[in-house]
């Protein structure tokens, strides 16, 4: 047997691995690039698309008017009027949905009669729109605040609580029985290894529920309100205010990216032993 | 629990049976088995798969109860699982949002021990199965080899008088494998604990223990035992041990 030893050639001197500046400004505008090109595009065809003749800006107003129909209402301050009482209707809704979807999706999922007696009625209630629901619930409830918060929550609260109810129940046996070969009890099972161990499938959950949440608040507001971004988008449409309207838009496209950015914010900073899942 | 040292880690197995149900068929895996573990020892249990050797730790560790007959440690019918008793499984099993320190902890917190307390034992283990400088890292940056490790060291950390082990190092690769059999030797010999330990591997029977239990595929058969009286540190290539582990595949009948 012979052994030799392999030659690894050393870095020279002065040339050392000092990374330059220019190919990592290069890479950070490749990589911005390539995010935002195509929306930085679209946003460009439409400014341009008005006065090429593409469109009717009457249909498509150029992005500079739309600009200004919001700065004119959030300055006059109707269209903040207007976001905080959307975000109060949806915000009600989604934190009575959480505040229920979740204790009650660990409870559902750690004991498998409660899941059984309940799986049913659930799956009814979750495949009947809730926008079909929402006449009865005018009925019962009115034509105000409540039957709107009652509607979103209705919607709300299934993606969070089907999410915990599956977090739970697939959390791995051979974690709880390690946990049970040292001595843990069922509380200590239930918070040390399957409240942790769900709250990736809760994260999920959680933004469904959200994006589910404002899907709601504008039917909601669409049908029978007289307040909220959602009206005001109907409004301005009737009203011929089309700036107005698509400033509106904006706005709810705006409170949905904002919502998904901060749930997955605190899901890093809660779940950062996990691989970053988006 | 214990009065005298000397009874520290004993095991005995009194007439111990145990049967599942397949499919409607009455399985009789375990039958009338009885065997008494010294305090200190290490025995490690062969045969072939599905012969009933992760029953039987599954038994020793109190995770499953038995049909009939009882396990006694140092005199006391095991009733269910105990911090006298420590698992390694054959997957680490580690909790993965918890840092290598917390996860070597894990056994302590249970217990009540103080935070500094807990951390100050684990930190102890974890450089004692030679992972010191990781006690920050999650187990997703870990090797398979260094994983398994932080699983030895969360069962250490208890100070377990009994190590029972299923399979512990079958996932891993040779090399690692073979670095892990002298730490687990020289760790035995250091806690001074009663090692059980359920292997496929006839080379790692011979190698870690003082007597080693052949199961048969025939449950009608009654195990085996073997006594393995090699001197340590055990030279795999020694004449003695080539001869010894002949004799085991024997048992097999194997050449
Ligand atoms: N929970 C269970 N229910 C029914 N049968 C079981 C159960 N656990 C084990 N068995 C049966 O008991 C027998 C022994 O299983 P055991 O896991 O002890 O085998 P083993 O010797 O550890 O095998 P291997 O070497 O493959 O791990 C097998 O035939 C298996 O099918
Ligand atoms: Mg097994």
């Amino acid at each position: 047997m012979s052994i030799e030893t392999l030659d690894t050639p050393r870095p020279r001197k002065g040339t050392a691995s000092r990374p330059s500046v220019l190919p990592l400004l290069r890479s950070r505008l490749g990589w911005l690039a390539s995010r935002y090109g195509l929306v930085a595009g679209f946003l460009i065809l439409w400014q341009l698309s008005g006065p090429l003749g593409w469109v009717s800006p009457a249909v498509f107003p150029p992005l500079d008017k739309i600009f200004a129909a919001l700065w004119q209402g959030l300055s006059s301050g109707a269209l903040v009027d207007d976001i905080g009482i959307s975000l109060q209707r949806a915000g009600i809704a989604f934190a009575a949905a959480v505040g229920l979807g979740i204790p009650l999706g660990l409870l559902m999922g750690q004991l498998p009669p409660v899941e059984r007696a309940l799986d049913p009625i659930l799956q009814l209630f979750r495949q009947t729109s809730a926008l079909a629901l929402y006449p009865v619930f005018i009925l019962l409830l009115g034509l105000g605040e409540a039957s709107k918060v009652f509607v979103i929550f209705w919607a709300t609260l299934f993606p969070i609580l089907l999410a915990t109810i599956g977090g739970v129940q697939e959390v791995d046996r051979k974690l709880i029985e390690m946990a049970r070969s040292y001595g843990a009890g069922h509380l200590a099972i239930f918070r040390r290894v399957v409240l942790p161990a769900s709250v990736p499938a809760i994260f999920v959950g959680l933004r469904l529920s959200a994006t589910t949440a404002l899907l709601l608040l504008i039917a909601a507001e669409m049908i029978g309100a007289n307040k909220g971004l959602g009206f005001q988008v109907m409004n301005a449409q009737y009203n011929f205010q089309i700036p107005l309207m698509f400033a509106a838009i904006f706005l709810l496209a705006f409170l949905g990216l904002a919502a998904n950015a901060l749930l997955v914010a605190l899901q890093r900073r809660l779940c950062r032993w996990s691989v970053a899942d988006r | 629990m214990t009065v005298t040292d000397t009874l520290r880690g004993e095991v005995a197995l009194r007439n111990l049976s145990k049967s599942y149900s397949l499919n409607g068929q009455v399985l009789q895996v375990l039958r009338h088995l009885d065997l008494d573990i010294r305090g200190g020892e290490s025995l490690a249990i062969v045969g072939p798969s599905g012969c009933g050797k992760t029953t039987l730790l599954r038994l020793l560790a109190g995770l499953e109860a038995p049909d009939g007959g009882q396990v006694l440690i140092d005199g006391q019918a095991v009733t269910g699982v105990g911090t006298e008793r420590a698992v390694i499984f054959q997957e680490p099993r580690l909790l993965p949002w918890l840092t290598v320190l917390d996860n070597v902890s894990f056994g302590l917190d249970l217990r009540g021990l103080s935070r500094d307390e807990a951390r100050g034992r684990a930190m102890r283990y974890i450089r004692l199965v030679g992972l010191g400088g990781f006690e920050t890292a999650f187990p997703r940056q870990l090797s398979g080899g260094m994983a398994q490790r932080v699983g030895i060291a969360r069962a250490l950390a208890i100070q377990p008088e009994i190590l029972l082990l299923d399979e512990p190092f079958g996932a891993l690769d040779a090399m690692t494998k073979l670095t892990m059999q002298e730490e687990l030797t020289r760790i035995w010999q250091e806690e001074g604990v009663t090692m059980v330990l359920v292997t496929h591997d006839l080379e790692e029977a011979i190698f870690l223990a003082d007597r080693v239990l052949v199961m048969s595929r025939d449950r009608a058969e009654p195990p085996r035992l073997i006594s393995n009286d090699l001197p340590r540190p055990r030279d795999r290539s020694h004449r003695d041990f080539v001869d010894m582990r002949r004799q085991l595949m024997a048992q097999f009948g194997l050449h």
